[in-house]
């Protein structure tokens, strides 16, 4: 409570993280939140991540097909897209029409206007595990076979690639959060430590936090998972990702912890701890890393496309998360190759969720940093 | 000024060797033998290997073997590409121009872009033009650069407007001086475009942000109250305040001339550093990639010493000690 009150006092100072109680936390928390809703920018960026996210986490219901569904004879198949009218007339319920592959060479496929393939909802289909766990057969929407609905068409081996953008998001859009979860109380502790000590120790400690900075971050990306192991599984390499960007991303991080942490170690409240007789590490980590709590928040999502960048590049080179597992990343990889690109551009579509993912996070922590930071607050 | 610029010279000596030593280390991790896998191959004479072997004392403890390579390293001699069959520095030398090229070329058409757009921006915040700049930055910022340079590459495909990646067209050897320029120029337009959209949206955002600060200060109403014409209060009084931090940027920019075009380089075909190393890290040329980190970094840790040495001189109020 002691803190507490000293916040009060300290209140008048106008620059930097204030203490705070838990009344003023609330007092807080709402501000932020009236700010943000003022934000439209903000808010648009927040609801696609929700779309974003609630897709991943869906994706197996999502999905019309599995992960590793395909067929064979719709390899680079244009997107089906469903529709409500053709030569017949107008359906008022959406339909897709069948094809054969016309010319193998050329990727050929002829549609097939009198054969119908309704669209329904809830169909029974490929067999999957919810969440890993409940076995299931029921997907949200599909074509009764022989027909297909590959919404975003398909790739080499006839897999349909919207549902493997949406199991892929599953690791794109988790790998940012997992990396800062890694690096962030490390770069917290590390810059804590380097800012509260000061001097001789600062100095030590930055000169090392730099040394990973000073390299180009692709460069180290791509040289440290080349060491990686080859010879293991998916959810393997994906950690050992995750391990790899949070090693590049702990430095930067740490530097501006550290940075907050000089100007706070001054505070009275630090002082009164210390003549309390607090240790060191108890007054870092109880009582002047919590200040720095909406720098954090800010950082992580500014941060996260960042990782997701990272990973798509490295995945995109083929260095990241491999086959048989997606991410938006891999995926994409096959668009690399010039001939198939310029006969099937839909091999793109990944790289629209990668846009969207980044847009959107960079969107909402734009706004957040505005609406925690009263420095950028619009007077209302 | 010159102490300060003295005291970060001599903190680069300890991040060299730590940039070396991690660089040392990532090679060391990798794995497989790779002098038994260059003397299994053929076109590879043992005579190389063996003065290699001398030269880098490759069997000698790891210790000797950082020294004798960093020793060899200062003096430009960076080992010998198994992959090329040239001295590592050969490679590199023929393929740093091309890097800085399209980096600087970039910067140019991003800089007389962005500033301009920037502060239009700032000059009508929040209004129609300045939100759509705004959400343009945005993409700009967030798009990766594989994914426009694959969409640039199929419009240029589609359109025939430009080459499909590449430096030099196949007769680039028997066109004149002039041709040849023109050449490379045209083959650079599409990496120059999607770099340079990149660098606009981050320098324009800056852009706006500073003169924005500029707009509020005290002397700008002075400036408007004695009733200079709007022209010369933005261009002789906020403008070149606003422009002032930018030029740290710059210097920053600076240190991204080797690294920054990486990923775009594979993805484009340019012949450049970045591709360099991806080509040499998938061959497991282990020489090559070793020289490229430790070049990229230094490149970089150079810019941020020129971003900050032109802080100061740029800002009389910024003293170091």
């Amino acid at each position: 409570m002691e803190q507490g009150r000293i916040g009060m006092v300290r209140q008048a100072r106008p620059r930097g993280p204030e203490p705070v109680a838990i009344g003023q936390v609330r007092m807080q928390v709402h501000l932020a939140w009236r700010q943000l809703r003022r934000h439209r920018m903000a808010l648009f960026g927040g609801g696609v991540l929700i779309v974003l996210y609630t897709l991943a986490i869906f994706a197996e219901f999502l999905a019309p097909y599995t992960l590793d569904f395909s067929d064979r004879e719709r390899f680079f198949h244009p997107p089906i897209i469903p529709m409500f009218r053709d030569a017949q007339g107008f359906s008022p319920r959406p339909f897709v029409h069948g094809t054969t592959l016309a010319d193998p060479g050329l990727r050929r496929f002829e549609v097939d206007p009198a054969r119908r393939h309704y669209v329904r909802i809830f169909v029974r289909g490929e067999p999957y595990r919810l969440f890993g766990v409940v076995p299931s057969t029921l997907h949200l929407f599909g074509v009764d076979e022989p027909g297909r609905i590959f919404l975003m068409g398909t790739d080499q081996s006839g897999r349909d690639q919207f549902s493997r953008i949406l199991y892929g998001s599953r690791i794109s859009l988790t790998i940012g959060i997992m990396a800062a979860a890694v690096s962030i109380p490390i770069g917290m502790i590390y810059g804590g430590l380097a800012g509260y000590y000061g001097g001789r120790v600062d100095n030590v400690m930055m000169r090392l936090s730099e040394i990973i900075i000073a390299f180009p971050e692709f460069y180290l990306l791509l040289t440290l998972s080349a060491v990686l192991p080859s010879a293991v599984g998916c959810t393997t390499r994906f950690y050992l990702i995750t391990l790899i960007l949070s090693f590049i991303g702990w430095a930067g991080f740490s530097r501006l912890i550290r940075g907050v942490v000089l100007s706070l170690k001054e505070r009275e409240y630090v002082l009164a701890a210390k003549a309390a007789g607090s240790d060191d590490f108890r007054i870092i980590v109880r009582h002047i890393l919590p200040q720095t709590s909406s720098l954090v928040i800010v950082v992580v999502t500014l941060g996260i496309p960042g990782a997701i960048l990272g990973e798509s590049a490295l995945s995109f080179f083929g260095f990241g998360v491999r086959e048989p597992c997606a991410s938006w990343g891999n995926l994409l990889t096959t668009a690399s190759n010039l001939p198939t690109l310029i006969l099937s551009p839909w091999l793109l579509f990944p790289g629209l969720f990668i846009i969207a993912a980044v847009v959107a996070f960079n969107l909402f922590g734009d706004g957040l940093r505005d609406a925690l930071d009263p420095r950028h607050r619009t007077a209302s | 000024m010159l102490r300060h610029i003295a005291r970060r010279l001599l903190h680069l000596i300890p991040m060299l060797l730590g940039i070396t030593l991690i660089s040392f280390a990532i090679i060391q991790l990798s794995p497989g033998d790779f002098l038994a896998e260059a003397r299994m191959n053929p076109v590879v004479s043992s005579e190389t290997v063996d003065r290699m072997r001398v030269s880098f004392g490759l069997d000698q403890p790891l210790h000797i073997q950082y020294l004798r390579w960093f020793w060899n390293a200062l003096r430009l001699d960076f080992g010998y590409s198994f992959a090329f069959q040239v001295p590592v520095i050969w490679l590199i030398g023929s393929r740093l121009m091309n890097s800085v090229l399209l980096n600087l070329v970039s910067f140019a058409v991003a800089w007389a872009i962005a500033i301009p757009l920037g502060i239009h921006a700032a000059r009508r915040q929040y209004t129609l033009s300045d939100n759509v700049l705004s959400f343009s930055a945005y993409l700009g910022i967030s798009t990766p650069t594989f994914f426009s340079g694959l969409f640039l590459l199929y419009l240029a495909f589609r359109t025939g407007w430009f080459p499909i990646g590449g430096m030099t067209s196949i007769d680039h050897d028997f066109l004149p001086w002039w041709g040849k320029i023109l050449d490379v120029a045209h083959h650079m337009v599409l990496p120059v475009l999607v770099l340079g959209v990149l660098s606009v949206a981050g320098l324009m955002r800056q852009m706006r942000a500073n003169l924005l600060e500029v707009l509020r200060q005290d002397y700008v109403r002075t400036a408007r109250s004695k009733g200079l014409a709007e022209r010369v209060v933005i261009n002789k009084h906020v403008v070149r305040n606003a422009i002032n931090p930018l030029i740290t940027i710059f210097g920053f920019s600076l240190g991204g001339l080797l690294g920054g075009s990486a990923i775009l380089e594979n993805v484009m075909g340019w012949p450049g550093i970045g591709k360099l190393i991806v080509e040499a890290t998938i061959q497991k040329d282990l020489y090559v990639v070793m020289a490229s980190l430790v070049l990229g970094s230094v490149t970089l840790v150079a810019g941020n010493l020129i971003a900050d040495v032109l802080l100061v001189v740029s800002d009389p109020r910024i003293r170091y000690d």
